[in-house]
């Protein structure tokens, strides 16, 4: 087997290793394909749809697609960004997001790739879902307001933290993220340090009292749009 | 030859979204030599004095008197702009969207902690505009040519935005300048 | 009660061996003895299987039939798919209402019985019809409906409801149902008597690569709608690195107006069970599983049995046939009411004792299936095609049929026809013709492949069944002249929307914006951007969606607009004072108006 796969990314050649997702082999040449569920680290959910490419004509999850000799992949067009909006506005539509006083504001990674795709209202009407709160736990709370079901905190709690605190439960629409316990998030051994906690993408798993620490010009998208180091060969390996 | 009118209004919002009008500082006076205002509450003028080429609008739709409004704005402005959080999604007053309406004004005029109210019933009267079922973001009340987001959206994006609609201009914003909060 | 219910399931643990891949197994169990999986048993079965309480939540959750709350003692599902409502199932249904005092949806103050609605349990030529707990009743009408509810007053038992039997082995002592077949045309591949054994024999005559080759000769292709050629899928089975390898017959027949594999597994289980073992032989499995859905549990006992006696007579088990080295075993593995898991890789989550949520592919099931075993996934009718292939050659079953579709196929007919039912037809049939057979010469439109195909208008029905034009799974739902293809078109996103996984946000959030936006111009509220709309928000589900499901759930919006455009376009108009013509003042403030007993000043009624 060689030891390099060839393939193309909107003109460009593009070489990665086998085993490699499409998603990694980009980021690994500079090339940011957006994407939610995804994070480092974490078996690949394939859920969110964001990193959708087309493989050959093909519509694909950049995140769970291998790569393949030749193949030709279309990542940054004006057809599949028009599509990841679509998708973006469903989640802003789906829950009830509230940037103005979320504490993720400025570092959330729904609201960053809205701002990269350059959304200024979603084309879709609210649905002003009725959700729960938990703030049973001391130092942690989950607004469900937030959750847009991409199974970081499930995957994380499970195959990092080994504790398996989060499940979906339910399906269709009235899927939602439950917790191991009768009911509440203070009935379950979740600590601050659970990668859990750090793997939430948006505001609907947070640790109390750190809220708002970072000023509003210094969070980490108020000035370059998420996946710039990506872009700028920065922080590949670091990066979500 | 006339200058261009805007006319602008506050709905369910916090007048934050004309504090940030106010905050583009000097360039105000470029603005009033580029246009006149109309109906606003920066100049208190009541009722449209005719037709108007841009109408920002602040807030969304909470009760009878904001829907009155947004489609009489409608009707007399070219151009509607969405200003702001609250005029695109609803924004804090739409918190109360998931609570049905009966619950709401009963904690607000009979349950409340600081409600002293002896009759002891929610008021009829016609100067209290009848609330709506829920808020509703403007373009789902009326046709809405922008939204400008942010809470407020910073005064150089709504500076921005209006010298290219009044220049004939497309709108676009960097990076920096669209933001929800 | 509590003590009754850790003894139980203890017991219901240790009987399927403490295996959390049993765990669908495990929770039907407890909910057929105790109603539901309550929280308290949920945390039994975590402890007696080692999983966390919030997976069996998960899986509880996730299955209609299953709750976590206490139902009836018996439980009325009212079939509600469009052919049933076409039918007459909502008046039905508020019979049942009326008669119980309940509401749909709710349980008897008693706690005996429970109203609901399910979709299509496969019954369509025989509507409307229910589940009563397991026994299905058809043919219902209102009276019908108050008689069974007072029946069941007296003795809750729903087997006595049964009167009439069904024909064919409907009428078996293990079936017992009123179910009829309504074979209305039988033909050469799937309803040919069956001499048992015959064709495992054949194939035991020939190497696994033989056998292969026989199939890939025939050119068959699967019969759930995807059409993908089963000899292929075979031999990627059988090339897949991997010590154990599994056979699965898909028998969860969701995909609402299709009934035809009901039939099949009533009158030719033997058909079906010897294209398994075949499948076994060929790819080199010892394990088979039948996937049956939950709404066919009737068939269970039956099935069961045609097993047993496959086992006695060598047919099944150890050494098949005197076949050293061939040892293949088929259980059952019960659904639990979610149309998801016809698709094959949901399928596969749902036999592991998980949600039954679709999987990420690759690896494909011929890679990587059932526990990570190399798993063949066919349909009931494909696998009926095996054994009729085994039985007179590839060369016999090629003559039927079509160039590039060979065989048969079996086409579940129903809806606005004289004679609804089962039909073999030979592929490329025109659309035409078959409507002709069933009675149906003056269709309006035909929706083809149930929910998930197309609506197919008038102009089109010279079309032929067949994998190149027409592909189907085999639901024809026929509608006359008076119904409205947008109301259907509704009640399929409906369907969609309740049997969504959630697991991808363009299925789980797009369809109930599909359906809000048909809703509009329903209302007569829509203008002509809202089609553009439409149109962009469909290929934006279909495009983005994860699996099959998803990936098809647009249909119904995405064909009648282009194969119905008029019927859009009549209902829709321009607005143009730049009001939303969909914000209706008035019921925005009807609430308030009530509470606070007075008018509004700004807006008159």
């Amino acid at each position: 087997m060689s030891a390099t796969i060839d393939f193309i990314i909107d003109d460009k050649e593009i070489q990665g290793r086998p085993g490699q997702t499409i998603l990694e082999a980009a980021q690994q040449n500079g090339i940011y394909i957006p994407r939610l569920c995804y994070r480092e680290g974490l078996v690949p959910h394939g859920s969110c749809r964001i990193c959708t490419v087309l493989v050959n004509g093909r519509p694909q999850s950049a995140c769970t697609q291998p790569i393949a000799p030749g193949m030709i992949v279309e990542n940054d067009t004006e057809k599949m960004n028009g599509l990841r909006r679509n998708i973006i506005d469903m989640l802003f539509v789906e829950g009830n997001h509230f940037c103005m006083f979320c504490e993720k504001s400025g570092n959330c990674e729904l609201q960053a790739l809205a701002y990269r795709l350059g959304i200024t209202a979603p084309k879709y009407p609210y649905m002003f879902p009725k959700r729960d709160v938990d703030a049973t736990h001391p130092d942690i709370f989950i607004d469900r307001n937030r959750c847009i079901l991409c199974g970081r905190c499930v995957r994380a709690s499970r195959d990092v933290d080994g504790k398996h605190i989060f499940e979906f439960v339910g399906r269709g629409p009235h899927k939602r993220v439950e917790v191991n316990a009768e009911a509440n998030l203070a009935d379950t051994d979740i600590s601050m340090t659970d990668e859990a906690v750090e793997a939430c993408p948006v505001g609907a798993l947070l640790k109390k009292r750190v809220g708002y620490a970072v000023p509003i010009g210094q969070r980490l998208y108020d000035h370059k749009p998420i996946g710039s180091d990506i872009e700028s060969g920065v922080a590949p390996a670091s990066s979500r | 030859m006339a200058k261009p009118k805007i006319a602008t209004t506050s709905l369910a919002g916090c007048f934050g979204c004309h504090m940030s009008l106010l905050d583009i500082d000097d360039r105000i006076l470029k603005l009033i030599e580029l246009v006149d205002f109309d109906k606003s509450p920066i100049d208190d003028i009541k009722e449209f004095t005719g037709r108007c080429t841009v109408g920002l609008i602040e807030g969304g739709c909470a009760n009878e008197e904001n829907v009155k409004v947004l489609q009489d704005f409608r009707r007399h402005c070219d151009i509607l702009i969405s200003v702001g959080d609250c005029a695109i999604n609803g924004g804090i007053p739409a918190l109360r969207n998931t609570i049905p309406i009966k619950e709401c004004l009963e904690e607000a005029y009979l349950n409340g902690p600081t409600v002293h109210n002896p009759s002891g019933k929610i008021p009829g009267d016609p100067e209290i505009p009848l609330m709506l079922d829920r808020v509703y973001p403007c373009h789902e009340v009326v046709k809405i040519d922008y939204h400008l987001p942010g809470c407020p959206p910073p005064a150089d994006t709504i500076w921005e935005a209006l010298v290219a609609l009044l220049s004939d201009k497309p709108i676009e914003l960097p990076y920096e300048l669209v933001k929800y909060d | 009660m509590s003590e009754n219910l850790g003894a139980a399931v203890k017991e219901i643990c240790r009987a399927h061996g403490h295996d959390r891949t049993r765990l669908m197994d495990i929770v039907r169990a407890v909910q057929e003895q105790f109603g539901c999986v309550s929280g308290e048993a949920m945390e039994l079965i975590a402890k007696a299987v080692s999983v966390h309480r919030v997976e069996v939540d998960s899986v509880v959750s996730f299955y209609a039939f299953l709750s976590d709350r206490p139902k009836g003692k018996v439980v009325i599902r009212v079939c509600d798919d469009i052919i049933n409502r076409m039918h007459g199932a909502d008046r039905v249904a508020q019979a049942f209402a009326d008669e119980l005092g309940i509401e749909v949806g709710q349980t008897t103050p008693d706690g005996t019985i429970t109203l609901e609605y399910t979709p299509c349990i496969g019954m369509c030529d025989q509507a409307p019809a229910a589940l009563v707990n397991d026994v299905v009743v058809t043919d219902l009408h209102r009276t019908t409906a108050r008689q069974i509810v007072q029946e069941l007053r007296r003795h809750l038992d729903p087997r006595r409801l049964v009167r009439k039997l069904g024909d064919g082995n409907n009428a078996h002592e293990l079936v017992q149902a009123m179910v009829v077949n309504n074979i209305r045309k039988p033909g050469p591949v799937i309803f040919s008597p069956v001499n048992r054994g015959e064709a495992i024999k054949k194939a035991l005559a020939m190497s696994p690569v033989e056998v292969i080759r026989a199939v890939k000769t025939s050119r068959l292709r699967g019969r759930g709608g995807a059409g993908f050629p089963t000899g292929m899928k075979w031999e990627f089975t059988r090339g897949a690195p991997g010590t154990k390898r599994c056979v699965i017959c898909n028998a969860d027949e969701g995909e609402p107006g299709t009934f035809k594999d009901r039939v099949i597994l009533t009158e030719r289980p033997d058909r079906v069970f010897a294209g398994m073992t075949i499948a076994g032989y060929a790819i080199g499995a010892d394990e088979g599983i039948l996937y049956l859905r939950g709404e066919y549990a009737y068939l269970r006992a039956f099935l069961e049995d045609v097993l047993q006696k496959r086992r006695d007579e060598n047919l099944l088990g150890n050494k098949i046939c005197g076949k050293e080295d061939f040892n293949f075993d088929i259980r059952i593995q019960m659904g639990a009411g979610a149309y998801i898991c016809g698709e094959e890789t949901a399928l596969i989550s749902s036999c592991e004792g998980l949600r039954g949520d679709p999987k990420n592919r690759p690896p494909f099931p011929a890679q990587k299936g059932y526990l990570e075993h190399p798993t063949v996934v066919n349909n009931v009718e494909t696998l009926g095609c095996v054994t009729k292939i085994l039985e007179d050659g590839p060369a016999t079953f090629n003559e039927y049929g079509s160039e590039g579709s060979s065989g048969t196929k079996l086409l579940s007919i129903s809806g606005d026809c004289r004679s609804p039912g089962v039909f073999e037809v030979p592929f490329g049939i025109t659309l035409n013709e078959v409507l002709r057979l069933a009675g149906a010469g003056d269709a309006y439109a035909v929706q083809v492949g149930g929910p998930s195909g197309q609506m197919v208008s008038r102009d089109e029905f010279g079309r032929s069944i067949c994998y190149d034009d027409l592909a189907t799974g085999g639901s024809l739902m026929v509608f006359g002249l008076d119904r409205n293809v947008l109301e259907i078109a509704d009640a399929f996103l409906d369907f969609f929307i309740e049997e969504s996984c959630g697991y991808c946000t363009p299925c789980r959030v797009g369809n109930v914006l599909l359906k809000e936006r048909l809703g509009k111009i329903l209302a007569g509220k829509g203008e002509p951007s809202d089609l553009k709309y439409l149109q962009e928000l469909g290929e934006t589900v279909k495009l983005m969606s994860r699996c099959g499901l998803g990936q098809t759930s647009a249909n119904p919006i995405l064909t009648t607009l282009k194969n119905f455009r008029s019927v859009y376009d009549a209902l829709v108009k321009e607005a143009t004072d730049g009001l939303q013509p969909s914000f209706d003042i008035h019921a925005a403030m009807s609430e308030s108006e009530k509470i606070t007993g007075r008018k509004s000043v700004h807006f008159l009624a």
